[in-house]
């Protein structure tokens, strides 16, 4: 397993959850964060790392399987 | 706590649990289940070699240091971890990983002798359990004390008093259940996963509290300048916050304990002999460095922040108690069992630094944001407390029962002796989170002994690596002797306002330091040295080990590591180099 993958898709939901619930929540709780609606900004910013990371483990698995298929076929070739 | 925090919260158990899940078909022999299999890429250990350390004590404490001593307490990163990790990295990782121990204490059986492996494997293991057992007690409290958790409890009939044994059972249990399905593979993949949620739910705490304060022109503009600057202050103990002089703070902090804790801790270095080659080995401490050398950022300025804000409510709470005259989100101290604020002896009441970036959550965040800094929160205990679990499942099952009690037996014995070691583990942590809630001072003291013998670790360690001429029995007679400078010291010398007792002084008082950090850094510095001479001495006086037994472990005696074709930015010497000059570029602009 690519812990990426795991990574990825927990920050894509959580970030999904957290923009969603900002743009469709109480604008008035965000004076708090100083009228910044963090829950949608910073969502976002979990949405993108969370598909890049998703990505990245994607790819970094199909590497793996080809390294392994590689080193397999290099073993029955030499017995 | 609304709907959408438990939500997040319950995401964050689904996946940590799920990864202990996937893993569980991979645990098949003792090596998968204490050593990763030695199959886990570099900048994975990286980030797990720096969440194993990220408990209790580094985000609360720091935080509630950064409150109390400013962007000094920067001084436990860029002076009391950065170099040691290079140093690891570079020096030491070499003879842990080439030699193929285990473990750490057995490293130490493989270049010294048993009696030497057993004082540390002993030690550690016990260490280890109450250091768990701190933790877990430290969430459970701070879950109690921040009442975020009572409203939810209190509509299912569940009153606030029961909080603490919920918190203490519900973290035993996940953290027991990821270890035990997939073991350091499963601890090390659950620490990434914390360490990026702990970077997402502090990072925006530093940013709203930098813009609501105007940056860090306006943090100097609200606080006192010894607030601000890390090493101006350090040519006396009377001009700093941390009542420490730069000689003490360099020698004590950034050399004994630190190298002592990064270079020779099996918690940490067992994230490093994960790793599923030499070098990505010698990067692992290296890439941690990397966001180690940024947490001040994290952890310590939100801090700083919470004392410049303006108070909400800055008013007298208690008639003899005067008020802090800067104070800002930090709430005052309460007794657990009047419900009135602590009061020193000159009459103050109390700060609960440890408060700082709790209150800061609460004050910055709203719902949504709050259940992701609550989820930081306990991520970083879990994943303090995951650490010292695998760390002494493994001690226990290699160093322990392996050695002395049940040798010759079979891989799939010791890997069933891992899982109990885990269970047996995790229970005597619950019992030592109940001791700490129910006698606070025997934990200050057993914390004060782990000390002693952490202090002059070092010193065998750089010896026996260095100096091929070490012997087993003087390393044994070092670390002994080191350990009782260290509890000598402690026994003369009281840090200044202290009584005669566990701060010191119970012997007489014949020195008085400025602090307490001053004392504790001169006891290590002692210790330390005592131990140095104490091993070269004994180490003179008795017979050379055979040089053919120490290749492999000691640095004159071992071929260089080759390192493999690579990129430049992937060599351990460059990454050194990167990190260092980024490290003496952060003491400079905070100077």
């Amino acid at each position: 397993m690519d812990i990426r993958l795991p990574i990825g898709i927990l920050f894509s939901v959580l970030g999904c959850i957290l923009a969603a619930y900002g743009l469709l929540g109480d604008p008035s709780r965000y004076r708090q964060s100083l009228g910044i609606n963090i829950n949608l900004q910073w969502g976002t910013v979990l949405l993108v790392f969370g598909l890049g990371m998703f990505l990245l483990g994607k790819r970094g698995m199909r590497s793996a399987k080809r390294e392994h298929a590689a080193r397999s076929s290099e073993l029955s070739l030499k017995k | 706590m609304t709907g959408i925090d438990w939500l997040i919260l319950f995401l964050y158990f689904v996946f940590v649990l799920g990864i202990g899940v996937a893993l569980r078909g991979r645990m098949k022999t003792s090596t998968d289940f204490f050593l990763a299999g030695r199959a886990i890429p570099a900048w994975v250990c990286g980030l797990a070699f720096l969440s194993a350390n990220l408990g209790a004590q580094e985000v609360i404490g720091m935080g509630a240091s950064g409150a109390k001593y400013g962007i000094a307490t920067s001084h436990f990163y860029w002076i009391g971890a950065i170099p040691a990790m290079v140093f690891v990295g570079i020096f030491m990782m070499p003879f842990y990983y080439g030699s193929r121990a285990r473990s750490v204490p057995e490293y130490l059986r493989l270049r010294f002798d048993e009696k030497t492996r057993g004082l540390n494997a002993i030690s550690f293991a016990i260490m280890t359990v109450f250091s768990s057992g701190i933790s877990m007690y430290a969430m459970a409290k701070l879950i109690q004390t921040l009442h975020v958790f009572d409203q939810p409890f209190h509509n299912v009939g569940v009153g606030p008093q029961w909080l603490f044994h919920i918190g203490i059972l519900t973290s035993a249990v996940v953290v027991l259940v990821y270890i035990l399905l997939g073991g350091l593979t499963s601890a090390i993949y659950n620490e990434v996963l914390q360490f990026f949620l702990i970077v997402a739910g502090f990072l925006p705490l530093s940013w709203l509290g930098l813009r609501n304060i105007a940056g860090w022109a306006g943090l100097k503009a609200r606080l006192d300048p010894s607030f601000t600057h890390s090493w101006s202050g350090m040519g006396s103990p009377a001009t700093n916050r941390l009542g420490v002089e730069w000689f003490g703070l360099v020698m004590g902090l950034g050399f004994v304990l630190s190298f002592g804790y990064w270079c020779t801790d099996f918690l940490v270095v067992q994230r490093a002999m994960a790793a599923n080659s030499m070098s990505a080995a010698r990067r692992t401490p290296l890439i941690g460095a990397f966001p180690k050398m940024l947490f001040p950022f994290l952890v310590i300025l939100p801090g700083i922040i919470a004392v410049a804000l303006p108070s909400p409510s800055a008013t007298k709470t208690s008639a003899a108690a005067a008020v802090s005259p800067a104070h800002g989100l930090i709430p005052y101290k309460m007794d657990a069992t009047t419900g009135a604020p602590v009061i020193d002896k000159n009459g103050v009441a109390q700060l609960d630094y440890d408060l700082a970036i709790p209150s800061m959550l609460l004050h910055y965040f709203p719902s949504g944001m709050l259940g992701l800094g609550i989820t930081a929160l306990l991520a970083s205990f879990m994943s303090g407390m995951a650490g010292n679990v695998t760390a002494f499942n493994t001690v226990w099952t290699y160093d322990i029962y392996q050695s002395y009690i049940r040798p010759n037996a079979t891989d799939q014995h010791y890997l069933w002796m891992g899982r109990a070691a885990t269970v047996f583990g995790i229970a005597f942590s619950v019992a030592a989170a109940y001791m700490a809630n129910r006698f606070n001072n025997i934990m200050d003291m057993l914390q004060l002994v782990f000390a002693f013998v952490n202090a002059p670790l070092f010193a065998t360690f750089l010896l026996g690596m260095f100096w091929k001429r070490t012997t087993g029995h003087a390393a044994f007679s070092g670390l002994l002797a080191g350990t009782t400078a260290a509890a000598v010291h402690h026994s003369l010398t009281l840090p200044a306002g202290a009584v005669p007792g566990i701060k010191g002084g119970w012997m007489a008082v014949l020195h008085t330091y400025p602090s307490e950090m001053a004392q504790n850094f001169w006891t290590a510095i002692f210790a330390w040295t005592t131990c140095f001479l104490v091993t070269i001495f004994v180490s003179l006086l008795t017979k050379a080990p055979e040089e053919s037994k120490l290749v492999g472990l000691v640095y004159s005696l071992t071929p260089r590591p080759k390192e493999e074709s690579m990129a430049w930015y992937l060599k351990p010497a460059s990454l050194a180099l990167i990190v260092l000059v980024g490290t003496a570029l952060l003491n400079f602009i905070f100077w």
